[in-house]
């Protein structure tokens, strides 16, 4: 199955000022996949998602998204190559409404009829965020402001989704709730790349995980079989199964 | 209390005038704070700029004090070139004087625009000369129609001109905030900067519109109060900034229906403040106001804080 990966990391070098963050990052993400980066705190998960999206300056090495090499291009130019992010902490527009919100996420777009359409799609995925389609982001519950940074980046119609911590912050029943949700918008075809501190939750629903180690990858195969991995058992799956190991710091 | 009673809608008009255009000069701060976080202390050079333009603009088109074509469209163009003059040295000095800064901690990009008001006030002044400019409004309204009443209120012209377009623009700019795209974009740009730019917003752009409709409303608001006092000198700006600064302050900085409100509310308190005293304490009444809310509610009346920048 000779696929063009629609984001593929090659020897990536990076760094904060003079301090090496990144270690020759190698991987890949297939169209429709699911791929997740797990790691503790400090592994380098957040710089990976820095330096896709032209944020953190990289020193060796290149970015593909489908197979134009992407590096110093500014993050306008990323975004407008179909990246879409769910940022840490969701980061939803506070002092606008959940309609804006959405609109937000569809800035770059001139179809708007489409557009239209699609909000009311994320509508039908979401029906709380109809009911507060007029009232300020920042009125939101967690989960609600989660679902809405969730339709915000569906609405740009990203080639490629990333998901910076999605558990972060969420109660742990929300957090079923949206790992349930990533995997319903990876079955509707949009190619996701997660990064989790919850390895269990993540290599539940992805297809494939990479493991961060600070800065370089020491691990990476199929969900199932680092589900498997005793080194895996050990060091982030917290010995018994579906026990979350706390971050270790 | 009879005083009072009878002055009251005269000065509630006068205080109008005034705030209106301190509402204009604020927006202009506010505008500016809620995306860059910094006080653009040049902005009373642009209202400067503005007002000099207008008697620019009204002195090319009057032959022996008197204007030589249609006396509105001379007004309305005053104010219209006032605009655009404004709004792009605006536009100059956030290119050259800020832009260069925007990673720089913000003492600087205060520095800077410290720089820019003294480095604008003396090329008017040496382009100028220290001498008042006159606005010869009389070529320009008739005796016949100077004075209009309305009830017990008698107000000039001049003034209802001033209203009419100060909440004309407001009016504008509101919906314009409001209800387009770039609107919305410069209130996401505000409300959280890194993230406007991860859906696509050309951040660079939005900055620059923003001096655009700060700097031609700070313009206008010159070119008003130069029809008003009839007068304009290099050094008006300092004044007029500071008195802009307080109304953004007292409206919450940050916030545009605050600066609005902000304008009305100082405008208004220093008009009813000279019915009980001598004019002179206007300008002591103008800060007292500042430092009041500076000390029990340092967010303002409307108070929008911007969340903090990760």
């Amino acid at each position: 199955m000779e696929r063009e990966p629609v984001l593929k990391f090659e020897h990536i070098d990076a760094y904060y000022g003079s301090i090496q963050v990144l270690y020759d990052i190698n991987f890949e993400v297939y169209p429709g996949e699911l791929v997740c980066l797990l790691g503790g705190n400090a592994s380098g998960k957040s710089t990976t998602l820095k330096t896709i999206l032209g944020v953190c300056k990289i020193k060796n090495g290149s970015i593909y998204l489908k197979g134009e090499r992407v590096n110093g291009k500014p993050t306008k130019e990323i975004i407008e190559r179909g990246v879409a992010i769910v940022p840490e902490n969701r980061r939803i527009f506070p002092k606008m409404t959940v309609l804006e919100n959405l609109e937000l996420g569809a800035y770059l777009r001139t179809d708007k009829e489409a557009v239209k359409r699609e909000i009311e799609n994320i509508f039908d995925l979401f029906p709380i965020l109809r009911k507060r389609a007029n009232q300020m982001g920042v009125t939101l519950s967690g989960g609600e402001q989660q679902m809405l940074a969730m339709g915000r980046a569906l609405l740009s119609r990203p080639e490629i989704l990333l998901m910076d911590e999605p558990s972060m912050g969420l109660s742990p029943m929300l957090v079923d709730q949206q790992f349930e949700i990533i995997q319903e918008v990876n079955r509707r075809g949009t190619t996701i790349f997660m990064v989790e501190q919850n390895a269990s939750m993540a290599l539940s629903i992805a297809d494939r995980g990479y493991v961060l180690q600070t800065g370089s990858i020491v691990l990476h195969d199929t969900a199932q079989a680092l589900l498997e991995n005793e080194m895996m058992k050990k060091a982030y799956l917290g010995g018994q199964d579906g026990e979350d190991e706390e971050d270790e710091i | 209390m009879d005083l009072f009673l009878k002055e009251l809608p005269q000065q509630l008009v006068n205080g109008l005038t005034l705030g209106g255009v301190y509402a204009l000069i604020a927006i202009g701060y506010t505008m500016v704070y809620g995306i860059l976080g910094m006080l653009n202390f040049a902005h009373g050079e642009i209202y400067m700029i503005g007002g000099f333009t207008g008697w620019w603009v009204l002195h090319l088109l009057s032959r022996n004090h008197h204007v030589v074509m249609n006396a509105a469209a001379v007004i309305a163009l005053m104010i219209i070139i006032a605009m655009g003059v404004s709004a792009f040295v605006g536009v100059l000095t956030e290119r050259f004087a800020y832009r260069p800064l925007r990673n720089a901690p913000r003492i600087n990009l205060l520095l800077s625009a410290l720089g820019v008001s003294i480095f604008l006030q003396n090329l008017v002044l040496n382009y100028q000369g220290a001498k008042a400019r006159v606005f010869y409004v009389h070529s320009l309204i008739p005796e016949s129609v100077r004075l209009i009443h309305l009830g017990p209120v008698v107000i000039t012209l001049t003034r209802l001109i001033v209203i009419v377009v100060t909440f004309f623009l407001m009016a504008l700019l509101s919906v314009m905030i409001k209800r387009t795209k770039a609107g919305k974009a410069m209130r996401a740009t505000a409300q959280d900067l890194e993230m406007a730019t991860f859906v696509g917003i050309d951040v660079d752009r939005i900055i620059v519109l923003v001096f655009i409709i700060g700097s031609a409303l700070g313009g206008a608001a010159g070119t008003l109060v130069g029809l008003l006092f009839t007068q304009v000198d290099y050094y008006v700006g300092f004044q007029a900034g500071l008195k802009g600064f307080t109304a953004a302050v007292l409206g919450g900085i940050g916030s545009i229906p605050g600066a609005m409100l902000g304008g009305v509310l100082l405008g208004v308190a220093e008009s009813l403040a000279v019915t009980f005293l001598p004019a002179a304490y206007k300008d002591v009444v103008a800060f007292a106001i500042l430092i009041i809310i500076l000390i029990i509610k340092p967010t303002g009346l409307v108070g929008e804080r911007v969340p903090e920048k990760v």
